[in-house]
């Protein structure tokens, strides 16, 4: 029989401390009783022979030093299974969707350990999202953890929608799953994803752990451990391919900084603690592909820059974690040109081993190259025509600047439901080049010229 | 001697019931976790643990090994891949699957593995510290020699030869001291030199605008800093991989999981220039990713430098890569947030900037003990938050380093690579190189490469006028200078990481592309004076023929194709 503990001494903010106890494992789950009947959550966040903290999972509100402590033994797990695949649940963890409870296949930890980086294998699969902005320049690839950064007001939830929607592996017939995890987002956002997961039968391929707004904020530190320990289960145990969208990071860092002021830390940048970079760095190095293992985890994570601001701690630290970042534009989104996506500051790391020949096509790094290049000279040819109008620029100025005009009308803009394969991105991308002078084709090896090049193809 | 858990927060534990040495090593828990004693005060002790310490309980027994935190050092560092406290990944991997679980302990070297020992002293030699005893042959190319521990002397009472393990003993003095091929040394200790000099030796690392603008000596330290995105682990690696030392020591400290795997897979398959070996023959891999325990990372550079000294110690130039330095440092301010001490510049503690000096003071040439010249360079990556470059880390940093390689997210994003700022970079090793480089090189190296820096730094002036008025306003030959440089920025100094010819560009050829772009721009200044218009000059086949031969793998010939046709052009031109 485990012991009630009624030595409450102090409450804080979402914390609680204790005295008197009998020694207690750091992290621990811990169980409050309260008068009323009703029962609240919390972990050990420090724990000595005098005294231990307690961070409460469902808030403070309604406790009172009558309250009643129970240590579980154990550290927070949560029992996983198959059939959590069309599920509904609460960040942390409880069904929401009216169904019976789950029925375990095991038990894990939601901190999850470290993945050995000799047992993991370079991801290296293309996965073709349909959108060209991403396929042709910014290659996602199994195993990555590739953010969007956003602002508020901008389709970010859109994107992640139609990538979660169209994302594959070309020509591969192998099971995939979906692990949604909400963190702070309001029921109307929340409702409009669920929305779409059932309008496009992805529910049932899909865990779904939701912490809205009002939801207490310290839940949000687990709800994002408990969906990646779901994907790692499904993908390692059965052999997923299993996309993970947690949305959104920022609200997170805030439910950080919340909890570490609420324990006196000493803050680090901008109020955020000092340790908010390996905390990110748990979450996000959860992705991966492991050596003779058939699933994989690829992460998909949204985040709200605050103030559009990419150095801002939070966009700033994810950068340093993630694999690349896919960056909206507000001027994009301005102009109407849907998927907003601006290339210049995006970026994937690994997209050199995702493609080429093989596995899209062996012109395609070239072409990302020069379109990037072009693209990049074009934007800034625009601030000097503000300047000097477009008739002092040379011709060759000229036809690059009418190239940025190009990319983002053709390259970028596509439909919502426009599902372009990499070949079609490629055929654009020719295209819009072929608009250029062959010899401004730097970037590009003329046996590629000969071979795609509308004007050499033909022939 | 046994204590007992008192406290726990995170990776901070205080302990009461013995009283150990600061910076001895101490397990605890029933796991025994590994940790070091970081603070003393009164009966408590406060321990950062390498593992995570979920669980552990107030009253769980401490055991002081009365030891500090010490790496092995002997055959078979090479080719290793080691976690931050020197634990053999591959290992963990046997013990305890894809995931490092906890409480587990792997020794650094493998006590199974047996080497031939050829001894070169003999009984009655009077041997002192740091000198050679024997030889392993450790890989194809790097002999292992066998030193006295730095603080042992005598005389030789004992030689053995054959076939041993890393701990068997094959030298035993008169006083009784034992030698075996292994030898411990603690981490945070520098291993003792005879003297320091200064460099004068480049670091040839076939990257055009490292070697050929901003060189960095043998022996000296550089720093990269960059905003993420920049291109600071591709530049790491590149230099890991081509870096003309003889051991390389690359340490991932803090950084991707899957950058790591990159690492681990591809270094194995890619061949040395200078010897044709695969490059893991000599190099040692420390990979302490971000999700690895925050103290380890704090360990790992120190595990790196050490083993680096060890064998700068044999007489090797050894190259180290920190990437990255700011991870390093914010695992001291996480450590030093826990224990409450009081923070200095942005939270990082008061003692940032002495740790950061004296991690790059291990690096130097230098004598060693036996009189052997060995050096140790060392390229630390840095990254500053959003990419500015005033925060403390890279201030502080700067400070130490001769080298300096700023990566720019501008010249990234319109994937000019490596995009290394040829305007805010410097190297302070140019004018102590300027000999070597004019009696290795080529005699007008140094005159060329000056000439092509002041010309860059035309353009910058210019650009700004262009900004204004637009490339059309400027004076002719102002507008060859624009051309000039671009040919400089896109066909020198931009070069594919990636592209199986271009990511290795070797000094010769560095040279002859220089050469060529200064030699267009000669002949078409001339053919400018003489009155022939700008548009023929730039319209010139042979120019952006020039644009690809360094992607032709026979490079010679293919320049002088496109050089007898650039004098062909201009004699074409006519012009008097």
């Amino acid at each position: 029989m485990t012991k009630e503990y009624k030595t409450i001494i102090e409450i804080s903010g979402p914390l609680v401390f204790l005295e008197k106890t009998e020694p207690v494992g750091y992290g621990e789950l811990v169980h409050i009783n309260l008068p009323d009947g009703t029962s609240k959550r919390g972990q050990v966040l420090d724990t000595s022979a005098d005294i231990v903290a307690v961070q409460v999972f469902e808030g403070t509100g309604g406790l009172n030093e009558e309250a009643g402590v129970v240590f579980a033994g154990e550290t927070i797990k949560l029992p996983v299974a198959r059939d959590m695949l069309g599920r509904i649940l609460s960040g942390s963890g409880e069904p929401l969707d009216g169904g019976p409870r789950i029925v375990p296949e095991d038990r894990v930890d939601v901190n999850g350990a470290s993945m050995n980086p000799y047992s993991r294998k370079p991801p290296e699969d293309f996965i073709q999202t349909g959108i060209s902005t991403i396929d042709g320049t910014n290659t996602l690839v199994r195993g990555q953890k590739l953010p969007i950064f956003s602002g508020s007001g901008l389709p970010h939830n859109e994107i992640a929608l139609q990538i979660a929607r169209q994302a594959k592996v070309p020509g591969s017939t192998e099971d995939f799953a979906v692990v949604f995890a909400a963190m702070g987002i309001t029921n109307e956002e929340a409702q409009y994803f669920m929305e779409d997961f059932e309008k496009t039968g992805a529910l049932e391929r899909a865990v779904v752990f939701l912490n809205l707004a009002d939801d207490p904020a310290v839940e949000r530190i687990i709800t994002p451990r408990m969906a990646l320990t779901a994907a790692e289960y499904l993908a390692y145990e059965h052999d997923m391919h299993v996309l993970v969208i947690l949305t959104d990071i920022t609200n997170y860092c805030e439910a950080l900084r919340q909890m570490g002021a609420a324990r006196e830390e000493v803050p680090g940048r901008r109020g955020y603690p000092g340790y908010m970079y390996t905390d990110l760095a748990s979450l996000y190095e959860r992705a991966g592909v492991i050596k003779g293992r058939k699933g994989s985890v690829t992460q998909f994570s949204i985040l709200t820059m605050p103030g559009d601001d990419i150095t801002h701690p939070i966009p700033d630290l994810s950068g340093y974690i993630t694999e690349g970042q896919i960056v909206v534009s507000r001027e994009l989104h301005r102009k109407g040109i849907y998927p907003p996506i601006n290339v210049l500051p995006s970026l994937s790391r690994l997209m050199n081993s995702g493609i080429g020949d093989g596995k899209t096509r062996d012109d395609h790094k070239a072409v990302s190259d020069q379109m990037y290049a072009g693209y990049a000279e074009g934007r800034d040819l625009r601030g000097l025509v503000a300047i000097v109008g477009k008739e002092a620029l040379s011709e060759r100025d000229q036809r690059i600047l009418e190239f940025a005009d190009l990319f983002e009308d053709r390259f970028v803009r596509q439909g919502r439901d426009e599902d372009r394969s990499i070949e079609e991105t490629l055929s654009v991308a020719w295209e819009i080049l072929s608009e250029i002078p062959e010899s401004l084709l730097t970037r590009i090896d003329n046996k590629y010229i000969n071979k795609y090049h509308p004007a050499h193809k033909s022939n | 001697m046994k204590g007992e858990v008192y406290r726990v927060a995170g990776p901070v534990v205080t302990i009461t019931g013995i009283k150990p040495k600061m910076y001895d090593v101490v397990h605890v828990g029933h796991e025994g976790l590994m940790g070091e004693v970081i603070r003393i005060e009164g009966a408590k002790a406060t321990v950062q643990v390498y593992e995570d310490t979920s669980g552990i309980k107030p009253g769980e027994p401490v055991m002081n090994t009365g030891m500090s935190l010490s790496v092995e050092l002997g055959p078979g560092l090479l080719e290793s891949i080691y976690d931050g406290i020197q634990r053999p990944l591959k290992v963990l991997q046997e013990k305890m699957g894809d995931f490092i679980e906890r409480g587990v302990t792997a020794n650094g070297l493998d006590r199974e593995k047996v080497w031939e020992f050829k001894p070169t002293v003999s009984g009655g030699d009077s041997v002192k510290g740091g000198e050679t005893i024997g030889i392993v042959q450790e890989t194809e190319n790097i002999e292992h020699k066998i030193m006295v521990p730095p603080n042992v002397s005598g005389t030789v009472d004992e030689i053995r030869s054959g076939k041993f393990k890393v701990d068997e003993t094959v030298c035993i003095l008169t006083d009784g001291t034992e030698i075996s091929l292994m030898q411990k040394w603690p981490v945070r200790k520098p291993r003792p030199v005879s003297s320091k000099f200064i460099p004068r030796r480049p670091l040839i690392t076939g990257q055009r605008i490292l070697d050929g603008l901003f060189p960095v000596a043998k022996g000296g330290t550089a720093a990269i800093p960059g905003p993420f995105g920049s291109g600071k682990t591709v530049t790491q690696q590149q230099l890991a991989k081509w870096s003309d030392t003889d051991i390389v020591v690359y340490i991932g400290c803090g950084e991707r999981g899957n950058e790591m795997a990159d690492v681990l897979n591809e270094f194995p398959e890619l061949q040395d220039p200078k010897t044709g070996r695969p490059l893991m023959e000599r190099t040692v891999l420390i990979a302490n990713t971000s999700n690895m325990p925050v103290a380890a990372r704090e360990a790992s550079v120190y595990t790196g430098i050490t083993i680096a000294e060890y064998y700068r110690d044999m007489g090797y130039d050894v190259s180290l890569m920190a990437d990255s330095s700011s991870r390093w440092a914010e695992a001291m301010r996480e450590i030093s947030s826990r224990l409450e001490e009081m923070p200095g510049e942005e939270g990082y503690p008061a003692y940032l900037s002495a740790r950061l000096s004296e991690f790059y003071e291990r690096a130097g040439a230098v004598k060693s003990l036996s009189g052997e010249e060995g050096s140790i360079t060392v390229i630390g990556a840095v990254s500053p938050p959003g990419g500015d470059f005033s925060e403390p880390v890279t201030q502080n940093t700067l400070r130490i380093v001769k080298v300096f390689w700023a990566l720019d997210a501008k010249l990234a994003q319109r994937r000019h690579f490596p995009s290394i700022n040829w305007l805010t970079s410097y190297s302070l090793y140019t004018q102590g190189l300027s000999d070597w480089f004019a009696e290795n090189v080529a005699p007008d190296w140094v005159p060329l490469r000056d000439n092509a820096m002041d010309l860059l730094q035309q353009e910058s002036e210019l650009q700004e006028i262009v900004q204004l008025v637009g490339s059309d306003a400027l004076p002719e030959d102002q507008q060859l200078i624009l051309e000039i440089c671009r040919m400089i920025r896109e066909y020198f100094l931009q070069q594919n990481a990636f592209h199986p010819v271009d990511t290795y560009c070797p000094f010769d050829k560095q040279y002859k592309l220089l050469k060529a772009i200064s030699k267009y721009s000669d002949m078409a200044q001339a053919a400018l004076e003489s009155g022939i218009p700008m548009k023929d000059i730039l319209a010139l086949e042979s120019k952006d023929e020039l644009a690809k031969v360094k992607f032709e793998e026979e490079f010679d010939s293919a320049l002088n194709v496109v050089l007898d046709k650039m004098d062909k052009e201009f004699a074409a031109l006519g012009g008097n």
